[in-house]
């Protein structure tokens, strides 16, 4: 859905987004980087199982939940990529620890 | 991080910045609280390292913000960026997570700079993957620089929706359609209002331009629209509409939508302050007196969080609440305190004249807020649609608060963020009763998300 304007500093990190490894600018948020990988939705309800992707942008809808480096229900537009972050759709209520998707 | 300071400034948006510089200036011990890892606020978002093209796309008004940081920079204030603020109480005490751990501190005087966040107004199909805020594109542009790859469509009702529209046009993005929702008798409504606008005509000429430059680069503003909807399976595919009488459809694959701002009273609410319903912005906001002071002693809001009333606005009230906490820190005398509050009263006196006009012109229609599809999802966390919630309200459920309870609408991970608002036009709407005398919803703590590893090491620490 988005693109990034050729302005972004060079620096790059990777990190694992569903699996796949994604160079990416340093210094993004989780959900400006599945949104311009072209992540078509980046968490499934609890309730009904519809598709949600990132909405507000700033912290307070909390419809981007998804699973970073393992731990579920993380807000995707507050968490700042880091080197080797592994970053997961998240279905339904996520995981409880210890458990994998 | 201390365990306790003067004072503390929670968000560090052109308000708090104000207010912690000149505390800070004035000799008070004083940090910051951001969750974001750079000051600047929404308004502001990554101003400091936002590359030169960047910034130029985004206008003058965002690079104002550049020596706003800078000051605070240079202040004694300490920072501390990427730290949440879960719980503030009436003892003042701040439950915060900071580098990953919880703690609480205190402080003798607390200023909540929580800002703004988009008017969250349910539609058919808002809940679909490539349906945002306006707000939300002006983030992924500032602090990413991203913008939309295939086109967007612009719908709603505010000054915003006109702003993203020139600036995306700037850098290229292509416009679908921008969807002005904003009904004929608002201008109408709003002319008394013009005299006093013009005092602060400087908003006035800047919207002027903005329309002419998008008519020039041949963006279409298509005026009077309604009966929004998006559509797609499992995510968005078109956008219908209503213009002069017909249906239209555009595909797109992005749409953002604007109807205003309102304040964010998640933190004042559970740390109980009194808030009140304003009808001419159309918002709860927690009560306060001139210097910011709230219902509960030592606590004092500033900037949009206080009642919208856009940037500039918001940092001459930063300084002011700044100014009564360092005189009450014993930093300033009475006399200084008042010599120092002149100019930034005068400033916000003469900034705030626009606000009438844009309160009236952008008054968004009750039948928009009250959600007339039944079908359409209110509560975006636990599915709980317009319908449902009247079928509540019908069972003898007249208060929002109670449509919760019984429905579970505002219970999910958001806290009813989003859809307290609807909820309240909505229960207004069926039970025949103005909004005026509807709850909040109320805001409880953790306000942020806090796990329980957390909550349990910070008990073992302070024991």
């Amino acid at each position: 859905m988005f693109k990034q304007i050729n302005d972004s500093r060079a620096e790059t990190v990777t990190v694992q987004l569903n699996g796949n490894e994604v160079r990416v600018v340093a210094g993004t948020t989780v959900a400006a980087v599945a949104l311009t990988a072209g992540l078509s939705f980046t968490r499934t309800t609890p309730v009904s199982g519809a598709r949600r992707a990132p909405f507000c942008m700033m912290g307070v809808c909390y419809d981007c939940l998804m699973i970073i480096d393992g731990q579920s229900g993380q807000r995707a537009c507050m968490t700042y990529v880091k080197e080797g972050m592994r970053i997961e759709c998240q279905q339904g209520a996520g995981l409880i620890p210890g458990e994998s998707q | 991080m201390n365990n306790h300071y003067q004072m503390l400034v929670i968000g560090g948006g052109p308000a708090g910045l104000a207010a912690a510089t000149i505390a800070a200036n004035s000799g008070v011990s004083c940090a910051l609280l951001d969750e974001q890892p750079a000051p600047g606020g929404q308004i502001y978002r990554a101003v400091e390292q936002a590359p030169e093209l960047r910034a130029q796309l985004l206008g003058a008004d965002y690079q104002r913000g550049k020596s706003l940081v800078e000051n605070f920079r240079a202040s004694r204030a300490v920072y501390f960026p990427n730290t949440s603020v879960w719980s503030v109480n009436e003892q003042r005490e701040v439950g915060v997570n900071y580098q990953g751990d919880s703690r609480i501190i205190t402080a003798d005087h607390i200023l909540i700079a929580s800002g703004a966040m988009e008017r969250p107004v349910p539609f058919t199909g808002w809940t679909l993957p490539g349906v945002m805020y306006a707000g939300s594109g002006q983030i992924l542009f500032k602090s990413a620089g991203a913008i939309p790859e295939k086109g967007v469509v612009l719908a709603g009702s505010g000054p915003l929706l006109l702003l993203l529209a020139w600036q995306y046009m700037r850098a290229g993005v292509k416009i679908k359609a921008m969807l002005d929702m904003t009904p004929l008798g608002n201008r109408i409504m709003a002319l008394p209002e013009l005299p006093r606008a013009l005092l602060a005509y400087q908003y006035l000429t800047k919207g002027m331009t903005l329309q002419r430059e998008l008519k020039q680069a041949g963006v279409e503003i298509k005026n009077l629209v309604s009966d929004l909807r998006a559509e797609g399976d499992g995510q968005l595919e078109r956008v219908c509409y209503r213009h002069r009488g017909r249906e239209h459809t555009i595909e797109t694959d992005l749409l953002m939508t604007h109807f205003g701002v309102i304040p964010h009273v998640w933190l004042t609410q559970a740390a109980g302050c009194r808030h009140l319903w304003n009808e001419s912005q159309q918002c709860w906001h927690p009560q306060h007196d001139e210097w910011g002071a709230t219902s509960i002693e030592g606590i004092f809001v500033a900037g949009d969080g206080a009642g919208i009333f856009g940037a500039k606005s918001a940092e001459y009230a930063g300084y002011l609440a700044g100014l009564q906490m360092s005189y009450a820190a014993g930093a300033v005398t009475r006399g200084e305190r008042n010599q120092q509050a002149i100019v930034y009263r005068k400033a916000m006196k003469r900034d705030r004249h626009i606000r009438p006009f844009l309160e009236s012109y952008f008054h968004i229609p009750r039948e928009i807020l009250a959600v007339q599809n039944n079908d359409t999802v209110v509560c975006r966390c636990e599915e709980i649609t317009a319908g449902q919630i009247r079928e509540a309200v019908a069972n003898g459920h007249q208060d929002s608060n109670q449509v919760k309870y019984f429905t579970r609408c505002g219970m999910g991970p958001c806290q009813g963020r989003q859809c307290a608002q609807a909820v309240a036009h909505i229960v207004a709407d069926a039970g025949g009763k103005s909004v005026s005398g509807q709850s909040c919803f109320r805001g409880r703590p953790p306000v942020t998300p806090l796990n329980l590893e957390q909550l349990a090491q910070m008990k073992r620490r302070q024991r």
